[in-house]
């Protein structure tokens, strides 16, 4: 976890204009082997334009990218997965009707048989669901039970378990936390937790400060589409982070006059 | 998926996780989508059990049920499929009429074999079916729409098709055209006709005063029925297909998402849908030697129902093959068990309207209770 380590990902003086507007003015960020980086910012700070950036939807206007050290420019979240770097959405890629197995395998069925009487492996693709979800804690009842009778942080942790299974290096979570109770978001930072003891870098984008400072090994707070430098683990404190992600004084006058609360 | 930290890491899935009572048979049989066709197909039973004349489940009754559930079921379970995929086909019925005239008249005006007509009837079948899937995916309209319009064009191509070419509304003279086909053996009359003589000189079925079986054999149509069932049942349970038309439904764009082809997979089920109207139009073209122009009248609705008797979500994402076979029989068995009882055969609508409404009702209460139960 030190500094030393080449990064997986690097973001340098990202832009993204739509037009005439300026959505990201110069955002950089650098993911490590092994680290949770804590992208924070307020609604339209740029977040999702970023997020966006970094899974091949948007090309940015200017500024590199990196994986590995090697500049790449990706032309479709395709390029993006293949590169091994997978988002997992607020909407979760996941239908509610389906069973976790056929979630968790979807679009890539393992087969057993041939010609025209292959069919979909069931009884692999049930043993590596329950494994893999062991693996982030979550012992299931049983791989065919459907993924709408699990909870929000049970379908968050399915849907990172299935990025994870298929070889993602970099984890990119958007807002995993924000729709969750306060166990189930316990629940999915200790996943987090675990994501990144494997090796893989982790992005988490949030607003909450405190779910932030619970996991994260660095911080980036996103203001009005630029960054103000990234911070280490035991540099910043909460409100200093809650500052700048409202980016000056109002929210600090605010926040005195609530006492302090948010 | 090795780590460098495997203390941290529960060795492999539990087999079975003991903090967990069983999941009752009860309930896990609460969350198959058949659920209420086969809660209604005992009700049927049960009633007509009771109210109609006995002879409705003598063989010969059993059959004269089961070729109308038939000739349903075979659009139904191609409906089923196509639900399950999330889109509709209301062009169904037309088609049956218009592939009708496209086997028939080559079949007897064109003089062409009958096996090369009924290739072309598939082949017409295959362009409209994929022509149907292409506009409701390149233009996102709804599927109603588009194939509403479909069951009009079909039908009004196939009475301008047929009045420029005999200049009535019926083909005749099939029959005589297709003379002694092996493929009339496939298409029409009735299967193990030795086995049910056999059966009928060993006593074991009834027989008219001649020694000749009551029942001469199993007619095609239900033969083909069972056989797409099974094979719809696999595809759509037990391959990365089936797979493929849960998630098409489901979701279009979580699937995207994730990789599967969505567009083609709806294609294909549209195209599957034409063929299996193809099919009937076959069987029953052959069988009463006539192509017409009003063959298959409401059978895209009757069709519809039968799926969703069977536990399609008319929304998409769920449903059975088998679920739709036996909604088709319990169509067959109301449409003509009615005439075995003394109730006027003028209710049969009435009773199909409240027993989908029911099977409906039905539906959407398991599957509540079956979703939110954890």
């Amino acid at each position: 976890m030190s500094t030393t380590n080449q990064a997986i990902l690097e973001m340098v003086d990202i832009e993204k204009h739509f037009g005439a507007v300026i959505a990201l003015a110069g955002v950089s960020i650098a993911v490590y082997p092994g680290e949770c980086h804590c992208l924070l910012g307020d609604n339209g700070a740029g977040k999702s334009t970023f997020i966006k950036t970094m899974s091949g939807v948007h090309k940015p206007t200017k500024g590199k990218m990196l994986v590995s050290g090697k500049e790449v420019v990706f032309q479709s979240p395709r390029d993006a997965m293949e590169a091994g770097i997978a988002t997992v959405y607020q909407d979760l890629a996941m239908i509610p009707l389906m069973s976790v197995t056929r979630n968790f395998w979807m679009g890539r069925e393992p087969t057993i048989g041939f010609g025209p009487f292959k069919q979909f492996d069931f009884k692999t693709a049930n043993e590596v669901t329950m494994t893999e979800m062991a693996k982030m804690g979550i012992n299931l009842r049983e791989a065919n039970q459907a993924v709408g009778t699990l909870s929000g942080g049970e379908r968050q942790t399915v849907a990172i378990a299935r990025a994870v299974y298929f070889g993602a290096k970099v984890l990119i979570l958007d807002e995993p936390t924000s729709a969750l109770g306060v166990r189930q978001t316990s629940n999915v930072l200790a996943t987090i937790d675990k994501v990144r003891k494997t090796g893989i870098g982790v992005v988490f984008i949030t607003h909450n400060v405190r779910h932030a400072l619970a996991v994260g090994d660095r911080f980036t707070v996103l203001n009005r589409g630029k960054t103000l430098g990234t911070a280490l683990k035991g540099e910043i404190k909460a409100d200093e982070l809650q500052d700048l992600m409202a980016g000056g004084r109002e929210l600090a006058d605010l926040s005195a006059s609530l006492g302090g609360t948010i | 998926m090795s780590t460098s930290q495997p203390s941290s890491v529960p060795a492999g899935a539990p087999a079975a996780d003991e903090r967990l009572a069983k999941v009752s048979f009860f309930k896990s049989f609460l969350q198959r989508p058949e659920v209420g066709a086969i809660v209604g197909l005992i009700a049927i039973i049960l009633f007509f059990a009771i109210y109609a004349n006995q002879s409705m489940f003598s063989l010969a009754g059993f059959m004269n049920f089961m070729q109308p559930a038939a000739q349903l079921g075979i659009l139904a379970i191609a409906a089923a499929l196509l639900m399950v995929g999330g889109e509709f086909d209301l062009s169904i019925g037309s088609m049956i009429a218009f592939a009708g005239i496209a086997l028939g008249i080559p079949l007897v005006l064109w003089g062409w074999p009958l096996g090369l007509s009924i290739l072309f009837a598939f082949g017409v079948a295959i362009v409209f079916g994929a022509v149907n899937g292409f506009i409701v995916l390149r233009s996102g309209l709804p599927s109603f729409i588009v194939t509403l319009a479909f069951l009009f064009i079909l039908r009004g191509l196939t009475l301008v098709g047929l009045k420029a070419a005999t200049g009535t509304t019926q083909l005749r003279g099939i029959q005589e055209a297709a003379g002694d086909s092996w493929l009339m053996q496939i298409f029409s009359g009735n299967a193990f006709e030795g086995l049910f003589t056999w059966l009928a000189s060993m006593g074991l079925i009834e027989t008219f005063k001649n020694g000749a079986p009551k029942v001469q054999g199993i007619p095609v149509e239900i033969i083909w029925f069972v056989v797409l069932a099974i094979a719809a049942s696999w595809l759509l349970n037990k391959t990365r297909f089936g797979n493929w038309i849960f998630a098409a439904g489901g979701d279009p764009n979580a699937a995207r998402n994730v990789g599967v082809p969505v567009a083609r997979v709806k294609i294909i089920l549209f195209i599957l849908t034409a063929m299996a109207a193809t099919l009937v139009a076959t069987i029953t073209v052959l069988q009463f030697g006539t192509a017409d122009a009003s063959r298959g009248l409401l059978k895209e609705f009757h069709a519809i129902i039968a799926a969703v008797i069977g536990g399609c979500l008319l929304t998409g994402g769920y449903g059975s093959a088998i679920g739709a076979m036996i909604g088709a029989v319990i169509f067959g068995m109301v449409q003509i068990g009615i005439t075995y009882t003394n109730i006027n055969q003028d209710w049969f609508q009435v009773f199909m309207g409240a027993i989908l409404l029911i099977a409906v009702l039905l539906n959407n209460w398991v599957r509540r209770k079956a979703m939110s139960s954890r």
